[in-house]
């Protein structure tokens, strides 16, 4: 049975841990828990992961399951992500209401930060996490309220001021800051994605998408199963992806 | 020796004007029985520094808060809080937003008493924009770095703090027994007098000592508060409730679901400081 879009998302999102060893791979967003736990049970098994709560697990725990004594191997509070942060040993995948081609996100007011037209959540950990450690981003709809010129909040760094902005998936294709000045570029489309449909939805100049441009890996057979049938048998990934 | 008290001659204690901390975290055991004494008391002009959720947006929705504090407001599982958008949007409230590194050194230097903690959390971010009396330091030593500026957070000095956990004695020891203290011990600590809400009060604590997160030597008052968490979660006495959150998010466009929050009357969720 061929991959489903949320299910290339998911692989897409795994890569973005590939080769970071025994870190942790914190994530926010369901595709993008979902990767972190699908990469720690396949290519990058010293991966930690969380059970989506205070505690470290043993192993991958399907989603939305809380873990039980016996699958815990770590405590994990808040003030511990926070000490990660400086420490380093963490890999983080945020989500973001604005991005621009410079790799700055916003996830805390739109328009006049004094009096904005739309408080958003306020910036989080997204400073520190984005100048201390390798960050990524998940977009669940790539779109031009998203992809935008220039960010209304810097709440995350720019990839010029980042520790290291790895990679930003979202439900149409996978970007880096690859481009000219560490801008972004255009890395793979998604199967039945094309390059005209990314630019259209996407609100700045985009490096990387004049020439052939590559088609972002299918899952594995064994890594659609893991997902289907271990991971999330209940299917949320489709609910964030649909079809 | 005995701090027992009730909410709310806990909130009479509060004046205008005064910095106030919420332990807790977005809508997790957050100390909702005294969040809403305050909202029923007279006091006004806080400045309320809370990892905010609906603590934050009923104390806006009341007029309480002139600025808040805080690097987040959510209620965790409904990820924006109605009544703190509103305000912000109403420009009814000022913020100072912090990164959650900075804001927890800001404690941190507070509980301890220092003029600053270096970070180089919210360099190049607007942090530094928003609030323009944030100050950079470089470290004296040499670094291999070449040893660029760090920001010095300064401390966030609370005149009272509201922290509410599991058990708690007569005598002002707090102990929680979820999976998460929070920055709780720490807003008691910055506090120059913290009060505590708990489940039950106990004669004494079972469980093992790392438990006990608060100590009675920075705990003024302690109020037993069975529920007063609630909507939030308080684990494992109970999870957050989701329905009465939903009804509380969903209060902010329906005038008829206020009256549950905010009591009957036309100043009810009022979302504009007076």
């Amino acid at each position: 049975m061929a991959a489903t879009r949320a299910e290339v998302c998911v692989v897409a999102c795994a890569e973005a841990w590939r080769g970071d060893g025994e870190v942790l791979a914190a994530a926010m967003g369901t595709c993008s828990v979902l990767g972190a736990r699908l990469a720690r049970m396949t290519f990058e098994p010293d991966l930690l992961t969380t059970d989506g709560g205070a505690l470290l697990t043993r192993e991958a725990l399907p989603l939305g399951r809380a873990a039980a004594p016996e699958e815990t191997e770590g405590w994990l509070p808040f003030r511990d992500h926070l000490w990660l942060v400086l420490h380093g040993r963490r890999h983080v995948m945020m989500g973001a209401s604005q991005l621009d081609r410079y790799g700055r996100s916003n996830i805390s007011a739109i328009g006049p930060w004094e009096r904005p037209d739309r408080q958003l959540l306020g910036v989080r950990g997204a400073p520190g996490n984005t100048r201390c450690g390798p960050t990524s981003y998940w977009i669940p709809r790539h779109s031009r309220r998203v992809f935008v010129p220039e960010v209304d909040m810097v709440s995350g760094v720019s990839a010029a001021d980042a520790h290291g902005l790895r990679r930003v998936v979202t439900d149409l294709a996978v970007l880096d800051f690859g481009g000219p000045g560490r801008t972004a570029r255009l890395v793979s489309v998604h199967p039945g994605t094309t390059v005209r449909e990314v630019l259209d939805r996407t609100g700045f100049e985009l490096a990387g998408a004049g020439g052939e441009v590559p088609v972002t890996r299918e899952p594995t057979g064994e890594e659609l199963r893991l997902l289907r049938e271990v991971l999330d048998p209940g299917g949320l990934r489709d609910r964030e992806v649909p079809g | 020796m005995g701090k027992v008290t009730t909410p709310d001659a806990i909130a009479a204690s509060l004046s205008d004007g005064m910095v106030l901390g919420i332990g807790g975290w977005g809508s997790r055991r957050k100390p909702m029985e005294l969040v809403r004494a305050v909202c029923r008391s007279p006091v006004r002009d806080l400045t309320v520094v809370s990892c905010g959720g609906p603590d934050v947006g009923m104390l806006c929705a009341h007029g309480k808060v002139r600025r808040v504090v805080a690097p987040f407001v959510t209620l965790d599982s409904i990820p924006l809080e109605p009544y703190f958008r509103a305000a912000r949007e109403s420009g009814a409230v000022a913020l100072t937003e912090h990164d959650e590194g900075m804001f927890m050194f800001g404690l941190l230097a507070a509980a301890h008493r220092l003029p600053f903690l270096p970070t180089p959390a919210g360099l190049g971010s607007d942090v530094l924009r928003a609030d323009p009396g944030l100050r950079t330091v470089r470290s004296p030593y040499p670094a291999e770095d070449g040893g660029g500026p760090l920001v010095a957070v300064p401390p966030l000095r609370l005149d009272a703090a509201l922290v509410h956990v599991n058990r708690a004695d007569a005598r002002g020891n707090g102990q929680y027994l979820g999976p998460d203290p929070y920055l709780d011990e720490l807003f008691a600590k910055a506090a120059d007098r913290c009060y505590l809400s708990c489940e039950r009060l106990v004669d004494s604590f079972t469980g093992p000592p790392q438990t006990l997160l608060v100590s009675r030597a920075v705990v003024a008052g302690v109020a037993e508060t069975p529920g007063g968490a609630l909507f939030t979660s308080c684990e494992p006495d109970y999870g957050r409730d989701e329905e009465a959150q939903r009804r509380y998010a969903a209060s902010a466009a329906d005038p008829a679901l206020r009256a549950e929050f905010f009591g009957p009357g036309p100043e009810s969720g009022r979302t504009e400081a007076a």
